[in-house]
Order: C-alpha cells, then sequence, then structure tokens
C-alpha cells in the first residue's frame, strides 16, 4: 500500500513537471481565477468554463480558482485591489452588477479600480408570459399595462431595484407608461421567478435569456421580447424588443478583469490569452452548452463599452426612482 | 412504464455506468461528511469531469454525488452535532444525543436504514407519477409557501423541553431576527449592516449552525473539564442490527415521512429543510409519552428527518425534469448539466430522452443501495471517533468547525463573528436556552418573509388575502394542530390524573 502511494506521487510529480516545460511563454503560463462568489453560480460557471477550455487546449497548464463570496462582489474586488502587487496572474470574473453595485454604492470600487481585460460572454434580457396568456406580444403587455398597471404582477430573479426589474421598467417607459408603477415580486433566483410565472402567481417573467430559453423551448411559456440588437444566429425567431418599437439593447455580459498597475507585457499576455481560447473550438463547445451569447470584446473597446453600460444603466435605475 | 424501466435498467446496469453511479455516491459521500462541504460544492466540483461523459452517465454521475453528499452530511451531524447542510439540523436533535449515550453505531445504521427507505420509497413515488406531479409542483403561491414556513415555525413548541417553552419562542425570535441581516430581497436595501460589506449578503447558515452547535459542544466540552471526563462506551457488535421492537416503531414513522417529505420536497419553494423540520415536529406531536424522549436520544426523532430530506431531494427532481424549474441551489447546477448536454427539461423529457429519464430514476435505486453497502461498513470506524479522549475531541471540532466555515467563504471576519456568537451561545445554554429553534428561526425568517412580502405586494396590503385558496385550509388546520396538540394533551392528562 506505501509502495502504491509512493508510485502515485512519483507519477504527479513527472506529470506535473511534463506539463509546466512544455508551457507556452506568449500567453500566461498560469492564471488564477479569483470568483467573488461561491461555487455553482453565474460567475462560478463561467470562470470555469473559461478554465476548462484553457486547460483542454493546452494553453494554460496551470489553472487555479478561489471563490471568495460576500458583500455581493464587492470582496474580491477589494481583495484584488489590496493584494494587487500578489495578483499578477489574477483574473477576476464579474459581469453586470459590479455596475450596478457600484451605482447604488454597494461598495466604494468601480471598474475603474481594476484593468478591463476583455468580456467573454453575454446573456440578454427578455419578458416570458405562460403558454396560454393572452398577451401575445410587447404592445399588448404594454396596452394592458397602461389600462391598469396593476393588472400586471411582474416575476422577476433578482433584487428589486436590479436588472430584471429596471429594464423591464424602462421598455415600459419607452412605450410611454409611468415605470414607477410597476408591481414587481423579486424571487430567489431566476428558476423560482419561472414558477411564480408558471403558478399564475405572476403574469409576466423578467429574466436572463439562458434561464427561460428552455421553459421557451419545451412550451412552457413564451418569450415576447429579446433585448438582444438583432436576431442571434442559432435563434433567429425569437421576437426582438428593438423590432417592436422598443429602442433598448441591453446585455449583461461577464468578463475578466485584472489587478490595477499590471506590467505592459503581463497585460498583453493576458488579452492574448483570453483572445486566443475565445476563438477555440473548446470554448464555443462550452459558450453553446450553457446558452450564452457571443460577446468577445477586448481592451479599449471593453473599457468604453463598460463607459457606455454605466450611463445607460444610471439612465435605467433613474427611471424607476432608484438613484437620484 | 415497464419499458422505460427495462431501457433505464439496461442502461444504468452497464459494467461503467454502475461504476459511475459508485464513484458518485463515494465521493458525494465523502465531501458530505465534511462539515462546510455541502451537495453544492460536491457537485460544481465533478462538473467539469462529467463534460466528458455521455449525458446518461454524466447525469448518473452528478446525482450520484448529490444523494451521496446528502447521505453523508447525516455522519457529521450525528457524530459532532455539526449539521454541515440545512437538511441534517433535525437529525442533530436526536442522532447527536444518541451518540452521546454511546449509541453513536446505532444512530448512524438507524440514519443509514431511514436515507434508503426513505430515499427508495420516495424514488416508487417519482416513477409513478413524476409527470402528474408537476402540476402539484406550481400549486403553491406565496400565500401558501408563507403558511407553510408558518406551520414550520409553530412547530417550535415540539423543539423544545417540557417548561421550556417561552425560551424556546425567544430563541425563535432571535433568529428570526438574525435572518434579516443583510440585503432585503423586496427592496434592495441593505439591512443591519452597520456599513460593513462583509454583511451584505446576509449572515451564513453554515456560520450560525456551527457556531451555535459544533462550537458550542465543542467549547461546552472543554468547560465541563475533567470532572465529568467519562469514556463513551461503545457497543459495537448489535450496533448495526435492530430489535424488531424498533424495527416496529420505526417503519411507519419512516415511510410517513418519505411520503409528507417527497411532496414537500415536489415543492419547488419548499425543499429538504422544511421537510425534515416538518416530519420532525409532527412525529414529536403525535408520539404518545416516548422513551427516550424527543431530543434525547429517540430513535424515530432521528428517523423521521432522515427520511424525510432524503425523500424531499428524490422529490426535489419532479420540477426539475418535468419543468426545468430548480427548486435549490443544487438542482440548479443540475439544471445546468442536463442544459450542456443539450437535454430539454420539460413535460416532454421523458418522451423525448427516455434514456436519459429513465436510467436517472434506475440509478437513483441502485444509488441508493449503493450507499447503504458503502455506509454499513464503515459505521463502526466511524463510532469509534468518539472513543478519542475529550482533551482531543473537542480541539478536533473546533478545528473542523472553524476551517468548514472558513473554506466556504475565505472570509476571516465570519470567524470572528462565529466566535462571538459560539460565546453567546454558551453563556444562553448553560441558562438552558435552547439553541435549534434559533436555527429554525433563522433558515425559515428568509423564506416567511419574502413570501410574505410578494403575498403583500399583489394584495396591496390585505393580509386576508393569505387565506383565499382553499390549500390555505388545510395548512391553517395543521397550524393550529401542531399549536394546541401539547396543550391538549396537557388537558386531557391532567383530567385521566384527575380521575384516577
Amino acid at each position: 500500500m506505501p509502495r502504491l502511494v509512493t508510485w502515485a506521487l512519483a507519477l504527479t510529480l513527472l506529470i506535473g513537471f511534463v506539463s509546466s516545460i512544455t508551457a507556452a511563454d506568449v500567453g500566461l503560463d498560469r492564471v488564477h481565477f479569483l470568483i467573488p462568489a461561491g461555487p455553482g453560480g453565474g460567475w462560478d460557471g463561467t470562470a470555469r468554463g473559461v478554465g476548462l477550455a484553457l486547460d483542454q487546449t493546452q494553453l494554460v497548464s496551470n489553472v487555479t480558482y478561489e471563490n471568495a463570496a460576500g458583500g455581493g462582489g464587492g470582496r474580491a474586488i477589494a481583495k484584488l485591489i489590496e493584494t494587487a502587487d500578489r495578483q499578477q496572474n489574477t483574473l477576476l470574473i464579474s459581469s453586470t452588477p459590479i455596475i450596478v453595485r457600484a451605482l447604488q454604492g454597494v461598495f466604494p470600487q468601480s471598474f475603474r479600480d481594476l484593468t478591463p481585460i476583455a468580456a467573454m460572454i453575454a446573456d440578454y434580457s427578455c419578458f416570458a408570459v405562460r403558454a396560454d396568456s393572452e398577451i401575445q406580444n410587447f404592445s399588448d403587455l404594454a396596452k394592458r399595462y397602461k389600462a391598469d398597471a396593476r393588472s400586471i404582477v411582474v416575476a422577476g430573479g433578482s433584487v428589486r431595484g436590479n436588472t430584471d426589474h429596471f429594464v423591464l421598467a424602462k421598455a415600459l417607459q419607452l412605450a410611454g407608461a409611468d415605470p414607477k408603477k410597476l408591481v414587481y415580486l423579486a424571487y430567489d433566483g431566476g428558476g423560482k421567478a419561472a414558477a411564480g410565472l408558471l403558478s399564475g402567481e405572476t403574469h409576466v417573467l423578467s429574466t436572463g435569456l439562458s434561464e427561460a430559453l428552455q421553459m421557451h423551448q419545451a412550451g412552457l411559456l413564451r418569450i415576447i421580447a429579446v433585448t438582444a440588437p438583432a436576431p442571434m444566429p442559432h435563434l433567429p425567431d425569437l421576437p426582438l424588443l428593438n423590432t417592436q418599437g422598443i429602442d433598448l439593447v441591453f446585455a449583461n455580459w461577464r468578463g475578466f478583469f485584472a489587478a490595477k498597475g499590471l506590467g505592459d507585457a503581463q497585460y498583453a499576455r493576458m488579452r492574448h490569452t483570453l483572445h486566443t481560447v475565445s476563438e477555440t473550438a473548446a470554448f464555443e463547445d462550452i459558450r453553446l452548452r450553457n446558452g450564452w451569447a457571443e460577446n468577445y470584446i477586448e481592451g479599449d473597446a471593453f473599457y468604453d463599452f463598460l463607459t457606455q453600460q454605466e450611463e445607460q444603466i444610471r439612465s435605467l435605475m433613474q427611471s424607476i426612482g432608484y438613484l437620484q | 412504464m415497464i419499458d422505460g424501466l427495462l431501457l433505464g435498467l439496461s442502461t444504468a446496469l452497464t459494467f461503467s455506468n454502475l461504476l459511475f453511479v459508485a464513484a458518485g455516491c463515494l465521493i458525494g459521500m465523502l465531501i458530505g461528511m465534511l462539515p462546510g462541504l455541502g451537495p453544492i460544492s460536491a457537485i460544481a466540483l465533478m462538473i467539469p469531469i462529467s463534460y466528458n461523459l455521455e449525458p446518461a452517465s454524466g447525469m448518473i454521475l452528478l446525482a450520484g454525488v448529490y444523494y451521496g453528499a446528502i447521505f453523508g452530511g447525516s455522519t457529521s451531524a450525528i457524530l459532532i452535532n455539526a449539521p454541515g447542510v440545512a437538511g441534517t439540523v433535525a437529525t442533530a436533535f436526536d442522532g447527536y444525543p444518541m451518540a452521546r449515550n454511546g449509541h453513536a453505531g446505532k444512530a448512524l445504521a438507524v440514519a443509514a436504514y431511514a436515507s434508503f427507505f426513505g430515499g427508495t420509497i420516495a424514488v416508487l413515488l417519482l416513477m409513478i407519477s413524476a409527470p402528474a406531479l408537476a402540476d402539484l409542483s406550481l400549486a403553491f403561491q406565496s400565500p401558501e409557501y408563507t403558511l407553510m414556513m408558518l406551520l414550520g415555525l409553530s412547530l417550535v413548541a415540539s423543539f423544545s423541553e417540557p417548561g421550556q417553552y417561552l425560551k424556546a419562542v425567544m430563541m425563535t425570535a432571535i433568529g428570526l431576527c438574525l435572518s434579516t441581516v443583510g440585503t432585503d430581497l423586496a427592496s434592495g436595501i441593505p439591512r443591519f449592516t452597520f456599513g460593513r460589506m462583509d454583511l451584505i449578503d446576509g449572515l451564513s447558515f453554515l456560520m450560525i449552525a456551527m457556531a451555535t452547535f459544533a462550537l458550542t459542544e465543542a467549547l461546552m466540552m472543554l468547560r465541563a473539564g475533567q470532572a465529568t471526563q467519562t469514556v463513551i462506551p461503545i457497543i459495537p457488535s448489535q450496533a448495526l442490527r435492530l430489535e424488531s421492537r424498533e424495527i416496529r416503531s420505526i417503519a411507519p414513522v419512516i415511510s410517513r415521512s418519505a411520503v409528507s417529505g417527497f411532496l414537500i420536497g415536489v415543492l419547488p419553494g419548499a425543499g429538504a429543510t422544511i421537510a425534515s423540520f416538518i416530519a420532525y415536529g409532527f412525529e414529536k406531536i403525535m408520539a404518545k409519552a416516548p422513551i427516550p424522549p424527543f431530543g434525547k436520544g429517540n430513535l424515530k426523532g432521528l428517523a423521521a428527518p432522515e427520511s424525510a430530506n432524503n425523500a424531499a431531494c428524490t422529490g426535489s427532481f419532479v420540477p426539475l425534469l418535468t419543468l426545468g424549474i430548480p427548486g435549490s441551489g443544487t438542482t440548479a447546477i443540475l439544471l445546468g448539466a442536463l442544459l450542456a448536454y443539450g437535454i430539454q427539461p420539460g413535460p416532454r423529457l421523458y418522451l423525448d430522452e427516455p434514456t436519459v429519464f429513465w436510467s436517472i430514476v434506475v440509478s437513483m435505486y441502485i444509488g441508493n443501495l449503493i450507499l447503504l453497502f458503502l455506509n454499513l461498513p464503515m459505521i463502526p470506524i466511524f463510532a469509534k471517533l468518539l472513543n478519542i479522549p475529550r482533551a482531543i475531541l473537542a480541539p478536533l471540532i473546533i478545528f473542523f468547525s472553524l476551517t468548514g466555515v472558513y473554506l466556504v467563504s475565505f472570509n476571516l471576519f465570519d470567524l470572528y463573528l462565529m466566535v462571538t456568537f459560539a460565546l453567546i451561545a454558551v453563556w444562553l445554554r448553560s441558562r438552558t436556552f435552547p439553541m435549534a429553534p434559533l436555527l429554525l428561526g433563522f433558515i425559515l425568517g428568509d423564506m416567511l418573509e419574502d413570501n410574505l412580502r410578494r403575498s403583500l405586494i399583489i394584495s396591496d396590503g390585505n393580509l386576508s388575502y393569505l387565506l383565499d385558496r382553499p390549500i390555505s385550509l388545510l395548512l391553517v388546520t395543521l397550524i393550529v394542530l401542531a399549536l394546541t396538540a401539547p396543550l391538549a394533551r396537557k388537558v386531557i392528562r391532567g383530567s385521566l390524573n384527575a380521575r384516577s
């Protein structure tokens, strides 16, 4: 038995040695993913998905993960800022809530205190009704809402004043209605919000497309609008919000950030690594499996995108009175 | 159905798939035993591995990890009073006292049998009725969930010692207060966070459970010191065998709890925790002068929650497979895995993907069986753990409970809070305040508040909305029953005594 253990150890060390000498040096040789939430959520799934692709394509041999939950994601950001000099290989996964929570003042930092590397994927928002609902499209919904706002009860998977709430509120405002009258019920996650729609408790579901899509395809509910800019290649039949006369596009992106004060060479290596992996078949496979839309934006374009989205969200939150 | 079952058998019984069930169960059980790591972490760790497998094999592996972790979770609850998942809190109520009385082996064995039969009965129910139960899982709306949480809270009487009712109510209230810390779902506003980022997500269940149960227990052990240093007697050989009298007394309990646990598990807004509390509470109310009393190591008090929580986990597959609705964090990850295989959960799943549907069902039978046989030989080894002298055991418990909490959040703040809570809990326990009601209030508080707030938003503040639908009547009847049963029994017993 001890002999077996010794052999196993020796073998492991040997594999470690071989894989470390074969690692490429244009990209990173190791990546440490900092995940601001516990295992099992969207951030965790995305970081581990990208990590898996890096590993499968042998772009990076040494991939490690660290879950640092707390503070609505703010604790991981604070950690990355405070220990920046020790975090040269660290990539923090984040998404739209980093902007929402910074605007709300949940945490004092924003994306400007980090080095944005690239957005990897996006999940668009969507509105859905029960399959037997009389509401056929977004203008039906807006008409009923304008006639009697209390007759429309909305289920959402995020906290009041957050994405699922303000995207629908803004869409109704653009249709000429008063968004502050919206009766919004917050559920603990998109799954329970969908149960709230199907049980007949609510009339409309506002959630991420990836959470509602399979129920739409199974015929349990009907998606009446998606906030994508153009029809998605793999889902050409889904009705878009902006073709129904409402000029609103909203993407819940997920992407990676590094610490501030990264050297130019290391910054280039990180961009190169993420860029390369985003084009691999392994990543494509993982992206499609999870129902994530393609949304690779890197470098300065990513920074500009973040600035624009910050302005957009500010106006969305103002429309429901959640920001002055 | 017979065709489906045969198809499932032929898929699940291949050598490699049997290996996946066994591997999944073993890994899940070992991870589940560590206080802190529950089914969510176990499954999240296995997801990348499952990507490379066939859909049926992958789901069999992940489902194995799931019930393995649930199975393993009861071990730490029984042995060191450290319920790492909310579903095993009620297991510790009678399981830990049994272990303290020297019946650790028997407690673990009863837990294993109850889990096995609870799980198996639930799989039978799932197989017969899954498509039909899809409607049931949507029958509850926020008002019904509100009443169900109230039912859970009204059982607090059964978690308190006779004569300690007021103390139990006070502890429940403290638990409810603690559950309000953090961002309020219905308004998006942080409450009682004192401007601290660490409190925005609220207090974690694991931290509170480890602080008030495991850590408090270890500190009480040290406080008792040498004076009460007694080696706990171990009764090894008979441990795994139950007397026929014992089997007769727990068999109906296991069956009842399995059915109620399964039905509660089917509801996406309820789950294993409330299922185990309700099963425990009702067994206690219904039992006539039990010896030993509930809370002191009663076999029924251990069998009921164990059977119910396993059955509820199986029940949670109903909304997952038939509607694609996850009722918990764990089933949400499983849903992600199903979608990753390109499998569409929904009412047509068992028609469109019969191989996957039936092999998951069959693998549940096999998994339950494998877990029973994996677990039984290990019980004497685990039971010996309690033979370790207290001077070593107590620090070990302290070590595992602290690292368990730290490994989930990696936040030192949680540890400071945990130690503070544990010190307060030691003081309260020495004044005979019970800790179980606090945990009950803390766990149910969130769900009670969210559902009540939603009901009130829909009805524009009208409380009678809670009673509008027929299911409410049943729930209210049960609440009245739970609240009056102890009193009624006292009155009846009083009049009997007066007569004699």
